[in-house]
């Protein structure tokens, strides 16, 4: 065996490891722990994807002496190394853009526990996709549970607690209905394997018994998700989880957390139960509705809300819709199209987060619009990463989300049922995005005579550097799509 | 010879690069007063619509929150109250319905009876060296679980450490040091003569429930949770003063890192060892002596200080915000 395939343990238990230690750091070691275990992580991640690019196939990892159905197990290949990747630039950037934040918004004593969060927080999401056995999987949901709720209430005022307390909630909702799902699939299979449970299904669906068990089993995990991911009806935590946490949570909230359980759900689609069927269990036609619903609706509360933060908060709604959406048409177009969004969206979202933030800081800390005007010439940096992340997410060429959206697109012209519902809705939605993120780009751009002190990128370096990495990649994943998607669908084809 | 050409120091300032690096560097946008963007003009009421408007307002909110006479709030209510009555029985009666429709429990041919948890009855004790199966389970066939279990421990208490901890401010400390004064029962001779008894037992019983965890029903979790129950029990007879002399926020911190380090430690090597195919070298003993089953011992000792310390913690945390 390649010593590389050990990095994938090696990955989730630093990071664990790193979150151990930090409880016995002061602040600033604890933050240079965090910031190296998510570099090297990361490089892990970078070495063992190109390991994987080069056998072209996936294999497995037996976590301890003994072999799969007895004991744990996780597996790799091109799409966990990528995702592995990706999420560990997203959420550095995202540290880095929100750390000057988060001096002033959390206690000095209490920013070791911060960075306690964030590196379990990394161990969850990398073990959620990393893993191959459908137990560890909840195990691993509920730290990502936890620590997700801690980000959000570690900025202690009374609309962060009141956050936490509805995240809380729906949070176990969905993570109980995920537990009553893994049971009932445990008790009509006998296995937490994945593969194996996979192979039991085939065979279930094959006699035709329990077939209504299966269906319901089905139902509670899409739906235990989909409330932890926040997919349109069962949306109500988000807005103010995402709206008022401290910038750096509120972007890996956004961008990663929602994400890694969006990942999971494609997992259980396509190794746990298996796609086809999936596709014909209706499930998907369920997701998709909602999905397109979650389009509309959360365009609507956006272009509604007066506070940029709950603005690109509600934003988020929608394009969740859209990653469902994918998902629903029931295509492996529509899912490569859908995870490449996960990326996209998730690059666009956290840069908007961070962008917005420092277009508040230049105006007096308000949020309303009427106090952001002109706030582009007092943070240069910031304004143009925010007209940058504005034109992704309405989906302009050259930057990331035309990609996504023409990927979309394309998908839907496969699959002729769903064709024109899916289209209508996208033309529906991007003009309803130009709408209210273009009202913010005009808004900040226009001249006005204020006191509020402008603040050049000298001033704030670390800010300026991250907007701009966060730019690069933004447009590399709008310029050099091919590749990408070429690596989506070599990793979906080794996935099942 | 002349090899670069001088331009003007007018046309410098003019050019691209000049006009970019002043922009940069924050001087006033070129494009301000340039494009057509009017500013937009604040709007400045008058006193009088300002009062009228507070007037409509607290009319509307009167009318808003008098739910008495609300027929709309009022019917709302009945209707979110009648749906979600609906919606909770309908979901019960989909539930009851595909229990009944699993497998029947009892019966030898359920899935559930397979090859994995045959080998766990029948060779688990040859493998993992714990008498008790769960124990050889949880913490060596799918230790990689537990682990990540003792983490959720770990990271709850990080979380009400975040929520409760009073940290810097010393008046909020005083206050809830003089809070805790009132509700504490002060020198109760009761508690602390039974305490006196109790607290010993008690302890003692977890270790021994920690040490045999292998051996027989218990281990860790419970082990520790016994012990907890005892450390909360010898607080409320003795006081936070008596507990302070050896359980401080920072003995807390210290047993949990190491036990926490240790348990991450020892079976990394033992998930690096089984996936590379080599000896992990650690002797497995006779199954039934209390020195044996390999890593089980040393990790429930080490989940169940871990487990002890946070139901201590918790009880602090919650009583008076530290410890």
């Amino acid at each position: 065996m390649a010593f590389v395939q050990n990095f994938p343990f090696f990955s989730i238990v630093l990071s664990m490891f790193a979150g151990t230690v930090s409880s016995v750091l002061p602040q600033k070691p604890a933050k240079y722990l965090n910031t190296a275990v998510i570099c090297i992580v990361g490089t892990m991640s970078a070495v063992l994807l190109g390991f994987t690019l080069q056998t072209g196939e996936s294999f497995t990892y037996m976590m301890g002496h003994f072999p799969a159905p007895w004991g744990n197990e996780i597996r790799a290949g091109v799409l966990e190394a990528a995702m592995a990747l990706f999420f560990c630039i997203i959420m550095l950037l995202s540290l880095l853009g929100g750390r000057k934040k988060l001096l002033g918004e959390v206690e000095i004593t209490k920013h070791n526990l911060y960075y306690i969060l964030i590196n379990l927080l990394l161990s969850s999401l990398l073990a959620l996709i990393y893993t191959n056995d459908l137990f560890t999987a909840y195990v691993f949901v509920e730290i990502n549970t936890i620590s997700a709720c801690g980000l959000i209430m570690i900025r202690e005022n009374g609309r962060t607690i009141e956050a936490a307390v509805r995240y809380m909630i729906m949070s176990l909702l969905g993570s109980g209905l995920l537990l009553i799902g893994i049971c009932m699939l445990y008790d009509l299979t006998g296995h937490l394997l994945m593969s194996n449970i996979r192979e039991a299904v085939a065979q279930i669906v094959a006699e035709g018994t329990y077939s209504m068990p299966l269906l319901v089993t089905i139902a509670l995990i899409s739906v235990g998700l989909a409330i932890k991911s926040a997919l349109f009806p069962f949306h109500s935590w988000l807005p103010d989880a995402y709206g008022y946490s401290t910038v750096s949570s509120a972007a890996i909230l956004s961008s990663l957390v929602s994400k890694g359980y969006v990942f999971l759900l494609i997992k259980i689609f396509y190794r746990v139960i298996g796609f086809s069927i999936i596709r014909e269990s209706k499930i998907i036609d369920v997701l998709f509705l909602f999905g397109l619903a979650g389009i509309i609706f959360g365009s609507l509360s956006a272009i509604k809300e007066n506070d940029i933060r709950r603005m690109i908060a509600f934003s988020s709604v929608a394009q969740i819709g859209y990653i469902y959406m994918g998902i629903g048409l029931g295509t492996d177009v529509g899912m490569i199209a859908s995870v490449f969004h996960i990326i996209a969206h998730a690059a666009t979202k956290s840069l908007l987060f961070v962008a917005a933030i420092g277009l508040t800081d230049v105006s007096g800390g308000s949020r309303k619009f009427i106090d952001l005007t002109g706030a582009a010439y007092r943070n240069k940096v910031a304004g143009v990463a925010f007209t940058v992340g504005s034109l992704s997410m309405v989906g302009v060429p050259v930057f990331a989300g035309f990609i996504s959206k023409f990927l979309f697109a394309n998908a839907a012209v496969y699959n002729s049922g769903k064709m024109l519902p899916a289209l209508v809705v996208l033309s529906i939605s991007t003009i309803l995005n130009a709408i209210y993120f273009m009202k913010t780009v005009i808004r900040i751009y226009t001249p006005a005579k204020t006191d509020y002190p402008c603040i050049t990128w000298k001033q704030e370096k670390l800010y300026a550097v991250t907007m701009v990495l966060f730019m690069i990649l933004n447009i590399i994943l709008g310029m050099g799509s091919q590749p990408i998607v070429d690596l989506i669908q070599q990793g979906l084809s080794t996935f099942a | 010879m002349d090899m670069t050409r001088i331009r003007p120091d007018e046309e410098v300032k003019k050019g691209f690069a000049a006009r970019f690096h002043n922009w940069l560097y924050g001087a006033e946008d070129p494009v301000c007063g340039h494009v057509e963007m009017m500013p937009q003009k604040e709007f400045i009421e008058e006193e009088n619509s300002i009062l009228e408007r507070q007037k409509e307002k607290e009319e509307l909110r009167k009318h808003i929150y008098d739910t008495e006479h609300n027929r709309e709030i009022r019917v709302f209510r009945v209707f979110y109250k009648v749906m979600s009555v609906i919606f909770c029985i309908s979901l019960i009666g989909v539930l009851l319905v595909t229990v009944s429709n699993l497998p029947s429990v009892g019966t030898a041919e359920r899935p559930v009876n397979n090859e994995v948890s045959a080998r766990y009855i029948e060779k688990g004790i040859q493998e993992t060296g714990a008498v008790n199966i769960v124990t050889g389970m949880i913490l060596d066939y799918r230790a990689f679980d537990t682990f990540g279990e003792s983490n959720v421990l770990f990271i709850a208490t990080c979380t009400v450490l975040i929520l409760l901890r009073l940290d810097g401010d010393s008046k909020q400390k005083e206050d809830a040091e003089a809070n805790d004064r009132i509700y504490e029962p002060k020198n109760d001779i009761i508690l602390q003569k039974i305490a006196r008894i109790l607290v010993p037992l008690i302890i003692i019983f977890g270790i021994y429930i920690i040490l045999n965890g292998h051996l027989s029903p218990g281990g860790g979790f419970s082990g520790g949770a016994i012990i907890g129950a005892g450390l909360i029990l010898y607080l409320n007879a003795f006081g936070f003063a008596k507990t302070e002399r050896f359980f401080t926020e920072k003995t807390y911190k210290w047993i949990c890192f190491c036990s926490l380090s240790f348990y991450c430690i020892a079976k990394s090597y033992s998930f690096f060892t089984g996936a590379n195919h080599l000896e992990s070298g650690i002797p497995l003993g006779t199954p039934g002596a209390i020195l044996s089953s390999g890593l089980i011992l040393p990790l429930n000792i080490c989940v169940g200080l871990v487990v002890a310390c946070t139901m201590y913690a918790f009880y602090a945390l919650f009583r008076k915000g530290g410890f």
